[in-house]
């Protein structure tokens, strides 16, 4: 898995409010007949960014690509690219380039004559080129590949090529759809790392269009959650991940119990919630803007429970219950547990397998206590 | 599965059924006798009357001026008409488009040829062009009918092409006249071939419209024979079938080889 880098905070231009963004959408709207397949998105993204727009099928989040791209005009709203105006202007006057999903290597060109096709457009003199080329096939480690056509290469020597051609004419930005999506498991993870090399290297700022979750969390500096045709969430993955804005963007991103309740306290430092599904009450260490007596939802991630066979203190009398062991997935490195409520609600809960062939683990049908701490969920009003 | 007997006489009575005529002018064609119907030995005599006869090499050449350029202008409007069809998805009267061009192929040939014929002669009589029927009309009446062969063709070809392809390049800085120029045009390339060789071939075959539009001096091949075969069957007039047979076979064969690689090309590329 890639790690991504940690970046200082002046690195990160979306946390300083005076900072100039690269690529500015403003309430743009993509309406097919009467389908609304992009509705009023407005999003920010800043230079050498790796911004990852995920969704599931039917998002709008190819539709907002073509729109960047040029492929599709906008029903309203506008699309600036670094400063100018882009919303109407045709796709080969774009300083844009995109990395099509299907690759779309021309056929009839071998990989030499398709990396070159965007410099020949653009009339660079003849050894200009092919010294490009020869540096793009040493990018993406292509060097002895050049007189091959596309049908005699490897699905990921082929991704390398499109790549390699998408970024042949040192484009502002570059559009990349489903990158990695027709590359084995295996293979995608390497190519994850490469990519996020090469965005490093040359700085170019990157806008991917993924479905993959994970490939989102661990390529992107920010990724912008999309859900019918509009944004439910940005921000950093850390973000996304840990603090989701609503339901939707916790059920999607990762696995997450949720769980249904009514507000009891609302205090300025802490709120407490009743839950019948839990059987218990959540005590929740800091200010929530919602109202006595709302009913909302909790979410939990599964490593945040801890599962223990003493009964532990809990917090003001809160975040405890109790439950019955009904299955254990072993997966090596951890082990994930599903507990039943007395309610009949069941939660999953995962522990690191930190002994090992630990014989004292919690085993099948026994009686446990869960607990968690008092930020370690979050409530969803929406 | 258990093969019984039926399916393989089926298919032995359904060829005997389509070739029979055809071999049995073949073998006719190699027969020394006068007489057509009555065999009498082995003899290539008829091939060389045939080759010697001034008004059958004279249709002969017409027609394949014909053919060729009439195949030819089918070629650039019906390619054209595919690009339209297939790429515009969404045009006012894309539906009657679609329909009207295919008519041509399910139109009598005999409605097509007076169709023709009486257009040629209004427009002659408003316009004064084209004056008179002859090579010019039959090229005319021919693009018209092979225009619709093409299309079918091109636009199936067309409708398998990745849209991303042109949009690649698109994007990459060509214009829509240089995508398809430098994209479209190579990749159904194969369509085109075998959509001008299908169209070379069927106004070759063509009687009915080349009839009607044709004028004194412009006899195709196959009127040639038409008009022998009314004053009685002559043995030359089989040795000149068996050579047209021969050559359309090439054609078709050919067309098939291009379509066949081109195919297991694309097979291995995905």
């Amino acid at each position: 898995m890639v790690k991504k880098p940690q970046l200082a905070i002046d690195t990160r231009p979306w946390r300083d409010p005076a900072a100039k963004p690269f690529v500015r959408i403003k309430n743009v709207t993509k309406k097919f007949g009467d389908i609304f397949a992009v509705s009023d998105v407005s999003l920010d993204i800043y230079k050498s960014e790796l911004f990852c727009l995920l969704g599931g099928s039917g998002s709008g989040k190819s539709t907002l690509l073509r729109m960047l791209a040029g492929f599709e005009e906008p029903t309203s709203g506008t699309i600036e690219i670094d400063g100018q105006d882009m919303t109407h202007v045709a796709p080969y006057n774009r300083p844009v380039n995109m990395m099509f999903q299907s690759y779309a290597l021309f056929p009839h060109m071998n990989v030499e004559q398709n990396i070159a096709y965007g410099l020949k457009r653009d009339g660079l003199p003849r050894a200009e080129i092919a010294e490009r080329v020869r540096e793009l096939l040493a990018l993406v480690k292509l060097s002895d590949y050049g007189s091959r056509k596309p049908h005699q290469l490897s699905g990921g020597q082929r991704q390398r090529v499109a790549l390699a051609r998408a970024l042949a004419k040192r484009p502002k930005l570059l559009l990349l759809d489903e990158p990695l999506g027709a590359l084995d498991k295996k293979l995608r993870e390497e190519t994850q790392f490469e990519l996020v090399k090469i965005q490093e290297t040359l700085g170019v700022t990157f806008i991917v269009v993924t479905h993959d979750q994970e490939e989102a969390m661990s390529l992107a500096t920010r990724i912008g959650v999309m859900n019918q045709g509009e944004i439910a969430m940005i921000g950093e993955p850390t973000d996304i991940y840990e603090f989701p804005n609503s339901k939707f963007v916790a059920g999607f991103i990762g696995s997450v119990n949720m769980v249904d309740g009514v507000v009891t306290e609302d205090e300025p430092a802490h709120v407490r919630i009743r839950s019948d599904e839990l059987g218990c009450d959540i005590y929740v260490g800091h200010g929530v803007d919602c109202a006595p007596d709302q009913h909302l939802s909790w979410a939990i991630r599964p490593e945040k429970i801890m599962l223990s066979r003493e009964k532990p203190e809990g917090i003001h009398d809160a975040n405890v219950t109790r439950g019955m062991v009904e299955d254990i997935g072993y997966l090596g490195d951890m082990s994930v547990y599903q507990v039943l409520l007395p309610s009949g609600k069941r939660l999953r809960v995962t522990q690191t397998n930190v002994t090992r062939g630990n014989p004292d683990a919690i085993t099948w049908d026994e009686e446990v206590y869960l607990s968690w701490g008092d930020s370690a969920g979050s409530v969803l009003t929406v | 599965m258990k093969r019984g007997w039926f399916l393989p006489i089926a298919a032995t009575l359904g060829f005997a059924f389509l070739y029979a005529p055809i071999v049995s002018l073949v073998v006719f064609s190699f027969n020394e006798s006068d007489l057509v119907t009555v065999w009498s030995g082995f003899s290539t005599k008829w091939y060389g009357a045939v080759l010697a006869d001034p008004q059958i090499l004279g249709a002969a050449w017409l027609s394949v001026q014909i053919a060729f350029s009439a195949a030819s202008i089918a070629l650039v409007l019906g390619t054209l008409c595919a690009v339209a069809l297939v790429r515009f998805r969404k045009f006012r009267g894309r539906t009657l488009l679609a329909g009207t061009v295919s008519a041509p192929l399910v139109m009598p040939d005999v409605i097509t040829g007076l169709s023709l014929l009486l257009l040629f002669v209004a427009m002659e009589a408003t316009i004064g062009w084209p004056s008179g029927r002859g090579l010019l009309t039959i090229i005319i009446a021919h693009s018209t009918f092979c225009m619709a062969y093409v299309v079918v063709v091109v636009q199936s070809r067309l409708g398998d092409m990745d849209v991303s392809l042109e949009e690649a390049a698109m994007d990459l800085g060509a214009t829509p006249v240089r995508v398809f120029f430098d994209i479209t045009l190579p990749i159904i390339a194969p369509a085109l071939i075998s959509g001008w060789l299908l169209a070379f071939t069927l106004s070759l075959d063509d009687l009915v419209i080349a009839s009607f539009v044709s004028g004194p001096g412009s006899s195709t091949l196959p009127m040639v024979i038409f008009s022998k075969v009314k004053l009685g069957v002559s043995p030359d007039v089989n040795a000149l079938a068996t050579i047209i047979i021969a050559i359309v076979a090439l054609g078709v064969l050919a067309a098939t080889i291009v379509q066949l690689r081109n195919h297991n090309n694309r097979a291995k590329a995905h």
